[in-house]
């Protein structure tokens, strides 16, 4: 089949870009989205052309480092995909595609569709862990916890942190990112301890890196390749009001 | 010459007799000593966050944008550990034994026993952490059986029990990150090792967003870099897996050990195209119910559906009728290979065999089988569009974990004092042959309960030593070298990128030195890689003058895969036998299994590095089995 | 300002739904207009009465005025905060197919409401309150013959029934969006809270469109 594409190019965080054409003749469509953009830097290298830098490693849909938006949407057409498990069978032939980085100001383009996603990890370091040191833990089996507890905290424990919310978003809110990993330390025993300071110090992070607020259109979880479920949200806030309430 | 430094006394008391007679650093001193951890997967994470609990200043780095990035998060079916809480007859020498068995008895039996003493440990850690393991009804932890061995003892977390382990690391990590005990540089890829005065000072690293070089010195330093089986071009392993940090560890002087025993893993998707850049691992759980066939005709057109029964061949089940399909990897892997090369290979490149559900569909009812794997046959139907429910999923073997890496001793440390290796990067506990779900249990170990004590052995005597000076001629040297390297990939200017010897190598590497080698291919395969090499240095392409320059990554990793590679071939042309994942063609029995020689073999294989032109040294450490006795591998 | 964005939400929330409570007080006055006859006049002129000689219903009054001044002034905060969270657009946005459009258009939906609030309270509660209205054979002002005199106009219905679309759809997603800002995440009392935001929504729409639609036809 035959594509043309239309990519975000910006060779620096300093210089503005803009979206450049090409054409790509015998795209197999059993290639990987991913493997196209590879065939692709081929071709643009053999013509001198400096090749579309983008993120990605692991190319089985769990690391979370791929991520671009596909014709419009994170991760591209197919429902609860990631980049690099969406394959060009999923496009007809002579198809337009346009590709774009995650945008917010929070996650600013490093070069063309490369993005720096550091502020997750930032609102995980303000409280995003349950505080054990090696070598603390008790025996595994003491605390037991029950079936559906544990795959509720799974559900929610799931999120590989690729920013397809935020780039969904509206508001660019990391909302559904950030109560995620609060609903699933919360929903354990382990992390109830902290769950007071833990969903403050998040929040606070999360409005500090520049996400905006969320109002609730429910477009992540839409876009969230891992199916997290916008109640985790609805839990954050309960959590937050309850720390609020309770705090002195 | 090779020191293993195995503690005396009973198997069982070498551990505790080690960690109570070990130096320790106290507390007040800790700050004064700093130590670079480069890799943040399991391994580096755990040792980077236990060093930060401990009062040590850390440096961690990682090529990825995150930490939690890191190729532990792919890991799928579980982690080992004997906690016998099934009651079935664990204990840590039944582990120790199905371990040191599962690797061919080419493992350290005091390396393996402290893995599996050290196994329960680690749950109650994750556990604590958060990791939401799999529970049974009551709400204890549930466990699954793995990899052929009689016990329940793998615990896991659905599919996804890398992935749950590392956040809990990372998380761990993220946290002493906070408390600015960790000083943690992403986008970060290790380039040069420093030594000074024979011992491991520091790194330089090139940050991969500016494209600056930077030095970092430290009392000692940490590789938890991983595997290196992406040097085969097509494998599970993600794109920027590489051998990279090791390679260059041991071009300083570290030493090698067993670096072509790599494990290809039997059951992931066949490559379908040139355009391939990796094969995706299917759960090795989905031979529990799936029987593996090929058709008995060669060459056979048909959809596989309407092959009748009596025109399949069940292969494993036909050789090895006391395992069937349930073999460990290595043989599975080799059966595989064995009918594909001998043309019964299916699917459009004749690659592949099939793996097949419809008896388990038919005896169990198809709402069974999607509970047990829904995850996995929906993951299949993403990539190839097949739905495996109604037809037998293609499967092929595919490169996948390096036991083999970096000699180390029991205290994990490296021939280079003060350079330690972790995880998979080093070779030193799966022998010839990693059983299933012990790869994230060792990381971990590694990580959370091994190197934080016996660093502290080398570390005491460190704390004088001041900050080390990254103004020394040392760091001096290796920048320049690395900043020459990097200049003369890109002055290269010629027409193929780096891909384009990468995936020659990976070629040459799978038919001559993957499943089965022998004399007359390593042979002509060293002489490919010198040829692929000599190419490389001629006409590689690298865009030119860029601060983000991915192919100027890849080319630096592709240079140290090409000699890499070519130590590979040494290393299994000089191994003249068959075990585990090493099988010599030479050293088979008339049925083609794996003829072991314990009498002229019973040995680790280090090398060492003796310049680009000169063929590598090897050193021996043979192999003391005082507590088990070798037997002979059958799973007839 | 120093609140934290799921603060600013609670506000919006609170006031919001305090809003949706006085919708509740204000449809059950006006359902005195569908009563047949003279007696919908008198009903209808005594219950206004009562409402603006009552020091609680003052009381909730003030609280009413202030909520919507609040609700306003957040969605601007909110609003233009969320506008700087991304200053680089996409070039081409298809992101419309994953949410539904009025959850996206809150503030188009709340700019309609509020130009019709200031119609609404300029026609009814300025006149009634600083105008020279005439008394019913009570005593009363007579705010029926008001009412009903402004929904003769075919066009001011139109215009009514249609914001009472826009009123929907601004209500079931602030409705929703109201319950999970204050932390309503079980997924059974969800599912209630679902039911019950529409059938609220439904009735207290369909009630405000039907009045001035029977009004205008039937009297």
């Amino acid at each position: 089949m035959r594509i043309r594409l239309k990519i975000w190019r910006q060779e620096s965080n300093e210089t503005s870009g803009r979206m450049e054409s090409y054409e790509l003749k015998d795209v197999n469509e059993e290639m990987s989205f991913l493997e196209m953009l590879d065939v692709l830097n081929e071709q643009l290298m053999e013509k001198g052309i400096r090749p579309v830098e983008f993120d990605h490693d692991c190319r089985e849909g769990i690391c979370g480092q791929c991520g671009v938006m596909i014709n419009g949407e994170p991760h591209g057409p197919l429902q609860h995909t990631t980049t690099c498990q969406l394959h060009m069978r999923t496009f007809r032939d002579g198809a337009e595609i346009y590709i774009e980085p995650f945008r917010a100001d929070a996650f600013p383009v490093k070069c063309d569709l490369k993005i720096d996603r550091s502020a997750f990890d930032r609102i995980i370091q303000s409280g995003g862990f349950i505080s054990v040191d090696t070598g603390q833990a008790p025996e595994a089996n003491t605390t037991r916890i029950s079936v559906p507890v544990a795959e509720s905290a799974f559900d929610s424990a799931a999120c590989i942190g690729c920013g397809a919310c935020v780039a969904a978003c509206k508001n660019a809110s990391a909302a559904l990112f950030t109560s995620a990993k609060i609903t699933h330390l919360v929903k354990l025993p382990q992390g109830q301890t902290e769950a007071q300071e833990r969903v403050l110090k998040m929040v606070s992070q999360m409005d500090a890196e520049g996400f905006g607020h969320c109002t609730n259109t429910e477009a992540c979880e839409a876009a969230c390749p891992q199916e997290i479920s916008v109640l985790n949200i609805a839990r954050m806030n309960w959590e937050y009001n309850k720390a609020h309430i309770m705090r002195k | 010459m090779l020191d293993a430094k195995i503690p005396e006394g009973p198997l069982e008391e070498k551990w505790n007799y080690y960690k109570s007679h070990t130096k320790l650093v106290n507390p007040a001193n800790r700050k004064k000593i700093d130590v670079i951890v480069v890799g943040t997967g399991l391994a580096g994470s755990a040792i980077a966050a236990s060093l930060g609990e401990m009062g040590y200043r850390v440096k961690s780095f990682c090529f990825q944008d995150t930490a939690r990035r890191a190729h532990s998060v792919a890991a799928q079916g579980g982690v080992n550990a004997c906690k016998n809480y099934k009651n079935d007859g664990d204990s840590v020498f039944r582990m120790f034994y199905d371990t040191i068995k599962g690797g061919d008895f080419r493992s350290r039996e005091a390396n393996v026993y402290r893995l599996a003493e050290c196994s329960a440990n680690l749950i109650d850690q994750a556990v604590a952490q958060g990791v939401p393991f799999g529970r049974e009804y009551a709400g204890y932890l549930n466990n699954r059986s793995f990899g052929g061995v009689q016990v329940s003892r793998t615990f896991y977390a659905r599919g996804q029990t890398g992935q749950q382990l590392l956040l809990g690391a990372y998380q761990a990590l993220m946290r002493q990150v906070h408390a600015g005990h960790v000083q943690l540089s992403t986008r970060h890829e290790m380039l040069e090792l420093v030594v000074i005065d024979g011992k491991a000072r520091g790194v330089i690293v090139r940050d991969l967003v500016t494209g600056a070089l930077e030095r970092h010195g430290a009392h000692a330093v940490v590789l938890a870099t991983g595997g290196f089986g992406k040097i085969y071009f097509l494998s599970t392993l993600a794109m920027g897996c590489n051998g990279s940090a090791i390679w260059r560890a041991h071009k300083k002087g570290a030493l090698i050990a067993n670096p072509s025993w790599t494990q290809i893993h039997p059951t992931s998707l066949p490559q379908s195209g040139e355009y391939q850049s990796k094969l995706t691992l299917m759960s090795e759980s989905l031979r529990n119910d799936g029987r593996i066939w090929v058709p008995k005709k060669e060459d056979d057109q048909r959809p596989p559906n309407q092959i009748p029964e009596e025109e399949r061949d069940y292969y494993l089940e036909r050789r090895y009728p006391a395992f069937g399909n349930l073999t460990p990897r290595d043989i599975a892997s080799r059966a595989a290979k064995e009918r594909i090369d001998a043309g019964y290979g299916i699917g459009p490149l004749k690659n592949a065999v099939y793996l097949d559900f419809s008896r388990a569909i038919g005896e169990q009812g198809e709402d069974k089988i999607r509970e047990k794997y829904g995850n996995l046959f929906r993951m299949y139907q993403k990539i190839t569009n097949v739905n495996a429910y109604t037809e037998p999923m293609r499967i092929s073997p595919a490169a996948h974990f390096s036991m083999g890496g970096l000699w180390v001793d029991y205290e994990l440390m490296t021939s280079i004092p003060g350079l330690y290796a972790l995880g998979e990067s080093n070779f030193a506990d799966h022998g010839a042959n990693r059983l299933g779900a012990n790869s994230l249990l060792q990381a971990c170990v590694d990580g959370y309960f091994i190197a934080p004590y016996t660093m502290a052995n080398f570390l005491a005597d460190e704390i004088r030593t001041g900050p080390i000076d990254t103004k020394h001629p040392a760091f001096e040297a290796a920048e320049e070298q690395v900043k020459a390297q990097l200049r003369m990939l890109e002055n290269i200017q010629g027409k193929h990128p780096a891909d384009y010897f990468h995936r020659n190598l990976g070629r040459v590497l799978y038919d001559k030195c993957g499943l089965s080698r022998s004399a007359a291919g390593l042979s002509s395969a060293i002489a490919d890689i010198q040829q692929l090499r000599h190419d490389f240095y001629k006409q590689l392409y690298v865009p030119r003058g860029f601060a983000i320059n991915t192919e100027l990554e890849k080319a630096g990793r592709v240079a140290d895969y090409l000699e890499l590679g070519e130590l590979m071939c040494h290393d299994a042309l000089t191994r003249n036998e068959s075990c585990g994942a090493h099988f010599r063609e030479e050293y088979q029995t008339p049925d083609g299994e794996a003829m072991r020689n314990d009498k002229d073999f019973a040995f680790i294989s280090a090398w060492e590095w003796q310049g680009a032109n000169n063929p590598p040294l090897l050193h021996k450490e043979p192999l003391h089995f005082e507590f088990v006795t070798p037997t002979v591998r059958s799973y007839k | 300002m120093t609140q934290s964005t799921l603060t600013k939400k609670i506000w919006m929330a609170l006031t919001g739904l305090f809003l949706c409570f006085f919708l509740i007080i204000h449809l059950l006055g006006n359902l005195q207009l569908l009563i047949p006859g003279p007696a919908s006049q008198q009903q209808f002129n005594a219950y206004s009465q009562l409402l603006s000689g009552n020091i609680i219903i003052k009381i909730i009054s003030y609280i009413l005025y202030a909520s919507i001044i609040a609700h306003v002034i957040y969605a601007i905060i909110i609003t233009m905060q969320n506008a700087r969270s991304r200053k680089v657009k996409y070039k081409y946005d298809k992101r419309g197919n994953l949410s539904k459009w009025y959850s996206r258009n809150m503030g188009l939906l709340g700019t309609i409401l509020f130009i019709f609030l200031v119609i609404h309270f300029r026609d009814f509660w300025y006149v009634y309150k600083f105008g020279s209205l005439p008394l019913d054979e009570h005593g009363h002002k007579d705010l029926y013959t008001l009412v009903v005199t402004v929904y003769s106009e075919l066009w001011y219905v139109i215009v009514y029934v249609l914001c009472m679309v826009a009123l929907f759809y601004h209500l079931i997603h602030g409705f929703f969006s109201a319950a999970r800002t204050l932390g309503a995440y079980h997924p059974k009392y969800v599912r209630w809270i679902k039911a019950l935001g529409w059938a609220y929504c439904i009735v207290i729409c369909a009630g405000f469109a039907f009045i001035p639609v029977y009004v205008h036809f039937l009297k």
